[in-house]
C-alpha cells in the first residue's frame, strides 16, 4: 500500500503545521528529509533539508511504530511552523519521494478504520468530525474547482472523452462502418490539450514561486536610473537578504520581503547595441532573464521599443520622476516619488497570481496534471504508428482522463458510448 | 401429476438457460431444464452468429469454466473471424457466424447428454412457495418440481409484443407463445420493471441474391476458434455477401416512416443505440447516403439469409419495396419479415452480485429478462446463476466474479450496481482492465476458479494444468536470459544503447519484438511450441501497464473483501447526506467496492460505511 502523507492541520498560517506520513515509506521518507535515522518511537528536533540539500525548516519529528499509531501503520509528524510557504516546500519535496502520494481526502481516517484502530464509541463520535471534514474539504475544493481551473478541467475532459470515444469506436466497432484511422483527429484533439495542459501546469509552479520568490526584472535603457530604483525599493523595504554582484554588466539580484510576498529583484544590464564583447555578453544575460522573470517592471519612455517583450500585466513606468516637466506615470529612485505606487502594482499583480488555490488541493492537481501530461505525450507518441497500437494509446488516454478526474471528479464509461453513439451510425 | 425434486430448476432453454443448466449440473447438482419445447434449446433467434468485440471475451470466460457455448460455437462455425486482428491481443474479438441448425441440435445432444440434467417439456407458470422463498415450479399440467433453487431465464417472453408495421400482436420471439401468467406471477413479487424493445431484419431467401454482382467476405484462413479445448473447425465454411442501402432505399424508408412501429408510435421501450432499425439510422443519420449490411447464411444447407444491418418495423410490403431497391437483391424473396420485439426486463439492481433476487430467496434472473441482448452476454450470466444456485443448495460460499478477473464480472457489476437504460451489450471499453481481461488469457484466469469450484471436468483440467506447466517453463527460461544493450542489437532488434541489461521476458514487451527474434540470442528457446510462444508474447506485451494497473486492481480487491450485509441499515449511518443515504437504498451496494461507484460518492462517506460494517462485525463477534 501507498505511503500517504498531508498536511493534517488546518491551512494557512499559524504558530504549528503538522505534516503527517503514514504507511511502510513514511519512517524512511521522513529520515530522509532530517539526514538521520529516527527512533522507531519517539520524537527528535531536526533540520528537514530538500533533495538538493537546502534547509527548509526545523521540525520535531513524532514517530510512531505501527501498530501503536493513528492509522495502525509506521507514522511519523513533522511539526513545523505553520508558513504556507515552508509547508508547500515540505510537501512539495515529499512528493518527490518514491512511494510517497498526497492522501486523498479522509484517506489517515480510512485507513485507521481499515485496521481497525477506532473502537465503537470513537467510530460513533467520529462520524461528525469526518463529515466536518469533508464539508471543509469539499467547500475548498469546490472553490478551487468553481474557478477557471474547473472549467478548463471540465473542457480538457470532454476533449479527450472525445478522443478516446474516436479510438473506442474503431476498436469496439472493427467490424461496422465507422473510420478504421482516426489518428490525425485524435492527435490533434490531444494536442490542444496537451499544450493547454502544460501552460497550466507552469501557472500552477506558483507553489514553487512562494518557495523561491518571485523574479522581478527591472529592465530599461542604460542611464535610466534602474540601480537607483532597485536601491530605493530595496532601502525602503528595509528587507534586503542578500546582495551581490558579479562585475558591473553581471545581474544583479536582491532578495527581499515586498508586501508579504518573497520577491527577487534583478537589475539588469542597460539594453543598448554594443561592441563591448562582454558588454554585450551581459546584456545577452540580462535578456534572458528578463524573459524569463515573473513581472518585468519596463522603466522606459511611452513609445520606447526595447529588446525585452512586454508581456501580459507587466509593468511600464516613466524614468527620471525627478528631471520631468510632467511626473505622471513617472518613478524616481532618487526622490522616491511613484515608489510606492510601484511596490503597490507588483504586489497587486504577483498576489493575483498566488490567489490560485488551497496548498494541499494544488500540489495535488499539480501532481494530477502532471501524470495526465506524461500520458498524453505517451498516447501521442503510440498513436504515431498507426491503428495497430489503439489498444495502449486508449490506455494512455484512459489513464489520461483519470488523471484529471481527480480535478472535476469521475469520467464513465457510459460518456464514451453516449459519444461513440452520438459520432457514428453503428449497427450493421 | 407427477411431483419431483431437483437441486437446481432452470425455466427456459435459451442461451441463459442452457447454459446455466449445465453449469449447474456440472458442479454436480441435480438439474431440470423446463422448456416448452426440446427443439427450443440452443436455437438462435436474432442472427446467426456468436462473439465478437467483448461478446468473444465473454464465450472465452464460459469456455474457461468449462461452458459449452465456446465449444458448440466452434462445431457450428461455418466462417470465424477474428476481429481487430491487426491491433493487440487485448482489443481482438473471436467472432463465428454459425450454421443455426448445427449449433441448435449440437446443443440439444450436448444437453441430453449430460449427466445429472433432465430436460423436462412443458410450461412453466407458477412458482412453488415456502414463505417469501422460491421452493419450486409449477408446470401447466399442474405437476410440480421441487427444487432448492429456480433460475428463470425467460426472454424476452415477459409482456413481449411483436409488431410489423402498425400490426401488432402478443408472443416472444416469431413462433413462440409469451408466458402470460408467469408475468403475473413474477408481479406479485413486485420487481421494478421496464420496457425495452429489439428489432430484427427480414429474412431472405439466398437463391433469389444476385450474389454476383455483391462484394464477398471471407473468413480468417487460420480460423482463431472459441474454445481451449478445440482443435479445428468441423463444418463447412462459407463467405458472407457485403451489400449497401442507397439513395432510392432511403427515399422509400422515409415516404413510409409513418408506418413503422417505431415512428408511428406503437412503441414506448427503449431500444439499443448500437443496433440501431434502418428507420432510426436514417432518421439519425440523415447526412449519410448509403449504409453497410452483411448477408450472413444462416447454415450451410439452408438457403436462409440474414441481412445484418437493416433490421426494421415497417410493415411486410415496405419492406419488401426497400429491400429491391439494394443492389443485388433485386428480386430477392422475402421468407419471414422484419419485425421489432417489445417486452418487459427486471431492473437488475433487484439482484445481487451473484444474480439472485434480493428480495426473492430461491429466485435467480438470468439473460435479456436482466435487461441484456445478445446470446453471448445472456451465457455468461446463465453460468453465474447456474454456479451460484449450485452453491447455494450445497450450502457453499456464493462465487461472484470480479471487474478485476473478467468479462462476466464487469457486466455482471454494471447491472447490478447502476441497471440498464438500453439493452446493455458488451463492449471492451466497458472493462477498465482491458489490457488484463484479454480473450487469449481467459483460461489463465477463470479455469483456476473453476477448478476450486468443481465446475470444470477432469479432461480440460488436465490440459489446463499442462499448458501451465508449458507456459510457466518458458516464463522461467525467459526471464533466467540476460542480454546487455549491445548483444541485443546484434540480432538486428532495434533497442536504446542505455546499459542496462534485460531479459527475455522485457524484450518481449517491445512491440516489435516476437519470440522467433530471441532465437538468435538464446538457440535453445527452440524448444518451447508455437502456442506457447504466442502466450508469452501476449503476455509480455502489456506486462508494464499491467504492473501499473495492479495498484488499482488491489485497490479494487481491498474495497470487495468489505461485504455489506443484505439487511445494512443505511438510513442508520451518522453523517450520510439524505442525498446518498437514499441513492445508497435504491441501489443497495453488495459492498465497498460497488458502493464507491455509485454517483456522488465521497471517500468519507465511504469511510463512515466501512466503520458501520466494522462495527456490525464486532457486534456479531461479540
Amino acid at each position: 500500500m501507498d505511503t500517504i502523507f498531508a498536511l493534517a492541520s488546518a491551512q494557512g498560517k499559524a504558530g504549528v503545521a503538522v505534516i503527517r506520513l503514514s504507511g511502510s515509506r513514511a519512517h524512511s521518507a521522513a529520515a530522509r528529509m532530517a539526514g538521520c535515522e529516527l527512533p522507531v518511537a519517539g520524537r527528535s528536533l531536526r533540520m528537514l533539508r530538500g533533495k538538493d540539500g537546502h534547509r527548509l525548516d526545523e521540525a520535531l519529528i513524532l514517530t510512531f511504530q505501527a501498530p501503536a499509531s493513528f492509522t495502525g501503520e509506521a507514522v511519523a509528524e513533522l511539526q513545523v511552523h505553520g508558513s504556507t510557504a515552508g509547508v508547500a516546500a515540505i510537501l512539495a519535496e515529499l512528493d518527490q519521494i518514491k512511494g510517497l502520494r498526497q492522501a486523498d481526502p479522509g484517506e489517515f481516517t480510512r485507513r485507521a478504520l481499515e485496521n481497525g484502530k477506532m473502537d465503537l464509541a470513537q467510530v460513533e463520535g467520529l462520524a461528525d468530525l469526518i463529515d466536518a471534514e469533508t464539508e471543509a474539504q469539499r467547500r475548498q475544493a469546490q472553490n478551487v474547482l468553481a474557478g477557471d481551473l474547473g472549467r478548463l478541467a471540465d473542457r480538457w475532459r470532454a476533449v479527450l472523452i472525445r478522443a478516446a470515444a474516436l479510438i473506442e469506436a474503431t476498436i469496439d466497432f472493427a467490424d461496422e462502418d465507422v473510420p478504421v484511422d482516426v489518428t490525425p483527429e485524435v492527435t490533434g484533439l490531444l494536442v490542444k490539450v496537451r499544450s493547454e495542459l502544460s501552460h497550466e501546469t507552469a501557472g500552477i509552479q506558483i507553489a514553487e514561486r512562494i518557495r523561491d520568490g518571485f523574479e522581478v526584472a527591472i529592465v530599461g535603457a542604460p542611464n535610466v536610473g534602474k540601480s537607483t530604483l532597485l536601491n530605493a525599493l530595496a532601502g525602503r523595504q528595509a528587507a534586503i537578504t542578500s546582495e551581490y554582484a558579479g562585475t558591473t554588466r553581471d545581474v544583479i539580484e536582491v532578495r527581499m520581503d515586498l508586501a508579504g510576498l518573497p520577491v527577487t529583484l534583478l537589475d539588469t544590464a542597460g539594453l543598448r547595441e554594443t561592441e563591448d564583447v562582454v558588454e554585450g555578453m551581459g546584456i545577452a544575460l540580462a535578456r534572458d532573464r528578463a524573459d524569463r522573470a515573473d513581472l518585468r517592471v519596463f522603466l522606459a519612455e511611452a513609445d520606447e521599443v526595447l529588446d525585452v517583450e512586454m508581456q501580459i500585466n507587466d509593468i511600464r513606468v516613466l524614468p527620471k520622476a525627478d528631471k520631468r516637466e510632467d511626473a505622471t506615470g513617472a518613478i524616481s529612485g532618487v526622490t522616491g516619488a511613484g515608489v510606492d505606487s510601484l511596490v503597490e502594482r507588483i504586489a497587486t499583480v504577483l498576489k493575483a497570481r498566488t490567489a490560485s488555490a488551497g496548498l494541499a488541493t494544488r500540489a495535488r492537481h499539480r501532481a494530477a496534471m502532471e501524470r495526465g501530461l506524461t500520458s498524453l505525450d505517451q498516447a501521442m507518441q503510440v498513436l504515431s504508428s498507426g491503428p495497430d497500437q489503439y489498444d495502449i494509446a486508449a490506455e494512455e488516454i484512459r489513464t489520461a482522463i483519470r488523471a484529471l478526474e481527480s480535478l472535476v471528479g469521475r469520467v464513465d464509461v457510459e460518456n464514451l458510448l453516449d459519444e461513440i453513439f452520438a459520432s457514428f451510425c453503428v449497427g450493421k | 401429476m407427477k411431483h419431483r425434486s431437483f437441486d437446481v430448476v432452470v425455466i427456459g432453454g435459451g442461451h441463459a438457460g442452457a447454459e446455466a443448466a449445465h453449469a449447474a449440473a456440472r458442479m454436480g447438482s441435480s438439474t431440470a431444464l423446463v422448456t416448452l419445447t426440446r427443439n427450443g434449446i440452443g436455437v438462435m433467434s436474432c442472427n446467426p452468429a456468436i462473439g465478437g468485440l467483448g461478446k468473444g471475451h465473454l464465450v472465452r470466460e464460459i469456455d474457461a469454466m468449462d461452458g459449452v457455448m465456446g465449444r458448440i460455437a466452434d462445431r457450428a462455425g461455418i466462417q470465424f473471424r477474428l476481429l481487430n486482428r491487426r491491433k493487440g491481443p487485448a482489443v481482438q474479438g473471436p467472432r463465428a457466424q454459425a450454421d443455426r441448425k448445427i449449433y441448435r441440435t449440437a446443443m440439444l445432444a450436448e444437453t441430453e447428454a449430460r449427466e445429472g440434467l433432465e430436460i423436462v417439456e412443458g410450461e412453466a407458470v407458477d412458482f412453488l412457495m415456502a414463505d417469501d422463498t422460491v421452493c419450486g415450479v409449477v408446470l401447466q399440467d399442474g405437476s410440480q418440481l421441487k427444487a432448492g433453487a429456480v433460475i428463470l431465464t425467460t426472454g424476452t417472453f415477459l409482456r413481449g409484443v411483436i409488431h410489423i408495421g402498425d400490426v401488432s400482436r402478443p408472443g416472444g420471439r416469431m413462433g413462440d407463445k409469451p408466458s402470460v401468467k408467469l408475468a403475473e406471477r413474477i408481479d406479485a413479487f413486485n420487481l421494478p420493471l421496464g420496457r425495452l424493445k429489439t428489432g430484427t431484419p427480414p429474412r431472405l431467401d439466398g437463391r433469389t441474391i444476385n450474389w454476383s454482382v455483391l462484394e464477398s467476405q471471407p473468413g480468417d484462413d487460420e480460423p482463431t476458434l472459441f474454445s481451449f479445448m478445440s482443435n479445428g473447425v468441423q463444418a463447412p465454411q462459407i463467405s458472407c455477401g457485403i451489400t449497401y442501402t442507397n439513395s432510392k432505399t432511403h427515399d422509400i424508408i422515409e415516404a413510409n416512416l409513418a408506418r413503422s412501429a417505431m415512428y408511428g408510435g406503437h412503441i414506448e421501450g427503449v431500444g439499443p443505440r448500437y443496433c440501431p432499425s434502418i428507420e432510426d439510422k436514417i432518421v439519425r443519420f440523415a447526412d449519410k447516403t448509403s449504409h453497410q449490411i452483411f448477408l450472413e447464411p444462416e447454415g450451410v444447407d439452408d438457403h436462409t439469409i440474414y441481412p445484418n444491418g437493416i433490421s426494421t418495423s415497417l410493415p411486410e410490403d415496405v419492406q419488401e419495396q426497400y429491400v429491391r431497391s439494394i443492389v443485388g437483391l433485386e428480386q430477392a424473396v422475402i421468407l419471414q419479415p422484419g419485425y421489432a420485439i417489445e417486452y418487459d426486463y427486471v431492473d437488475p439492481r433487484a439482484l445481487n452480485g451473484q444474480l439472485r433476487v434480493k428480495s426473492v430467496p430461491g429466485l435467480y434472473l438470468a439473460g435479456q429478462i436482466n435487461g441484456t441482448t445478445g446470446y453471448e452476454e445472456a451465457a455468461a450470466q446463465g453460468l453465474a446463476a447456474g454456479l451460484n444456485a449450485a452453491l447455494a443448495v450445497q450450502g457453499r460460499d456464493p462465487v461472484t466474479f470480479s471487474r478485476s478477473n473478467s468479462y462476466i464480472g464487469v457486466m455482471i457489476d454494471d447491472l447490478t450496481t447502476r441497471g440498464v437504460v438500453e439493452p446493455y451489450r458488451m463492449f471492451t471499453s466497458r472493462a477498465e482492465f482491458r489490457l488484463s481481461l484479454r480473450a487469449d488469457n481467459a483460461d489463465q484466469r477463470l479455469t483456476p476458479l473453476g477448478v476450486q469450484l468443481g465446475c470444470v471436468g477432469t479432461e480440460r483440467k488436465a490440459m489446463f494444468s499442462d499448458k501451465m506447466q508449458r507456459l510457466e517453463r518458458a516464463r522461467e527460461d525467459l526471464l533466467s536470459l540476460s542480454f546487455t544493450p549491445k548483444q541485443v542489437a546484434a540480432v538486428g532488434i532495434r533497442i536504446n544503447q542505455d546499459g542496462s541489461r534485460r531479459s527475455g521476458l522485457d524484450l518481449l514487451a517491445f512491440p516489435d519484438v516476437t519470440f522467433e527474434g530471441l532465437l538468435p540470442l538464446e538457440p535453445g528457446l527452440e524448444a518451447v511450441d508455437t502456442e506457447i510462444r504466442r502466450q508469452v508474447e501476449r503476455d509480455a506485451l502489456y506486462a508494464n501497464y499491467i504492473s501499473r494497473q495492479q495498484k488499482d486492481v488491489d485497490a479494487l480487491q481491498r474495497d470487495e473483501m468489505h461485504v455489506i450485509p443484505a439487511d445494512f441499515d443505511f438510513d442508520a449511518v451518522d453523517g450520510l447526506s439524505n442525498e446518498l443515504k437514499l441513492k445508497l437504498n435504491t441501489a443497495r451496494p453488495g459492498n465497498l467496492a460497488q458502493a464507491a461507484r455509485i454517483d456522488g460518492m465521497t471517500p468519507a462517506a465511504l469511510a463512515l460505511l466501512l466503520a458501520r460494517l466494522r462495527r456490525g462485525q464486532r457486534v456479531r463477534q461479540a
